[in-house]
């Protein structure tokens, strides 16, 4: 390589470097505004004042779905802490007990979650009917949790 | 620095022994291309299962997963080439990220467009403003920035070098893409095909899912080097046009 190209590598490897630790820097700084909802464990850690309108992201609990007329009540947990869902509204195809749901909305002073909009979150698994239920039956476990349960 | 090494590089970036690796190459690149994507097409759309939890919705996968692999990748080849363009000079290198960046830019709309079908019926919403899907909006106006950078100028060779920067700055949006599922919570799920426990998806809805992938590669070669073949012809044109305006 000629010393003229030796140098312009050197300065754009330094130029990428610096880019990129510029942009590490900028991404650990607004990481509380990049993540698309809060755990039920980051809403009750981080005290969010009732109103606040905020997204509500987990695991619909098993069990814990009311349906009264178009009212809906649920329960969303990341499996250490749990809060309580209230929407009026449609509810999308794939919302399920047991499956990732992200929530919009706000919390009241009780501590209950008043939702506007519910979409489904869905996993990163794909396959078949059968083999979802032969997994069933050998009592593995089909919905991931693993990216809803809270991160070590 | 020995002959060696260099030569190589040298050789393949040299537009004439280009041209004929091209015409020996086109033919098999462009088979492959029809094959892949007919074969995959028809096992994507006939033979394979619903999901089990999607349905036939599944289906917009085999297009939607493809196009988000190749936006990245050509972006990456791209970046790798605007480097070598700037490091060694070499013309060839320059033109193959004018080359690819339409291609890049179509899979990212395709992308973007497949997701959003499958997010309405799945999700419950056709966009949210979560990391993924923004790195990849992102990654798309990249693309239109560098399109329209690269013709703003009236030497081209001055806007392939300012495009060069301008895809150089935009490759730290490729990481923040592929990783955004594990780095913050998104609506988007994490990846499924490249995780350290293996696919988490079934052999059958597999197979039609790597017939896609091989065939928008053969078919990205393919167009990519007809589209360099033309650059290349396009630069000789205007060398003669100038060379008689001289006279």
């Amino acid at each position: 390589m000629t010393r003229r190209g030796k140098r312009r590598l050197q300065a754009l490897t330094l130029g990428m470097l610096g880019l990129g630790v510029a942009t590490a820097l900028a991404l650990t700084a607004f990481r509380d505004n990049i993540v698309f909802f809060y755990s039920p464990s980051d809403v009750i850690a981080d005290h969010i004042n009732p109103g606040r309108s905020i997204r509500l992201g987990g695991m619909v609990e098993k069990d814990s779905v009311k349906r009264q007329g178009d009212v809906t009540e649920f329960r969303v947990t990341d499996t250490s802490r749990t809060i309580g869902v209230t929407y009026r509204g449609q509810l999308p195809d794939l919302f399920r007990e047991g499956q990732g749901v992200v929530t919009e909305g706000t919390l009241s002073p009780d501590g209950n979650f008043i939702a506007r909009e519910v979409l489904a979150k869905h996993d990163e698994k794909y396959m078949p009917p059968e083999v979802a239920s032969a997994l069933k039956r050998a009592g593995e476990q089909t919905h991931a949790t693993s990216t809803l349960v809270e991160k070590p | 620095m020995t002959t060696a090494r260099i030569p190589l590089l040298h050789r393949y970036a040299n537009p004439a022994v280009f041209g004929r690796l091209a015409s020996q190459v086109l033919p098999w690149t462009t088979g492959a291309a029809i094959l892949l994507l007919a074969l995959g097409l028809y096992f994507a759309l006939f033979s394979s299962p619903p999901d089990y939890q999607q349905g036939n919705s599944v289906r917009i996968m085999y297009v939607h997963v493809p196009a988000a692999i190749m936006s990245e990748v050509v972006y990456g080849m791209m970046a790798a080439a605007a480097a070598a363009g700037i490091i060694w000079k070499h013309a060839l290198a320059d033109l193959f990220v004018k080359a690819a960046a339409p291609l890049g830019a179509a899979f990212t709309f395709i992308c973007l467009v497949a997701g959003s079908l499958w997010g309405k019926p799945m999700w419950g919403a056709w966009w949210v403003w979560d990391a993924r899907l923004t790195s990849e909006l992102i990654l798309f106006f990249l693309y239109l920035g560098y399109l329209a950078l690269v013709d703003a100028f009236d030497d081209p060779q001055r806007g392939l070098k300012a495009g060069a920067i301008l895809v150089l700055v935009g490759v730290v949006d490729l990481p923040i893409i592929k990783f955004s599922v594990d780095w913050w919570n998104t609506l988007h799920q994490p990846a499924s095909l490249m995780t350290m426990a293996g696919p988490k998806v079934d052999p059958s809805m597999l197979l039609p899912l790597i017939l896609m992938i091989g065939g928008f590669t053969a078919f990205f070669i393919t167009v990519v080097m007809l589209r360099l073949e033309s650059e290349l012809l396009a630069r000789r044109i205007r060398a003669w046009r100038t060379a008689a305006g001289d006279e």
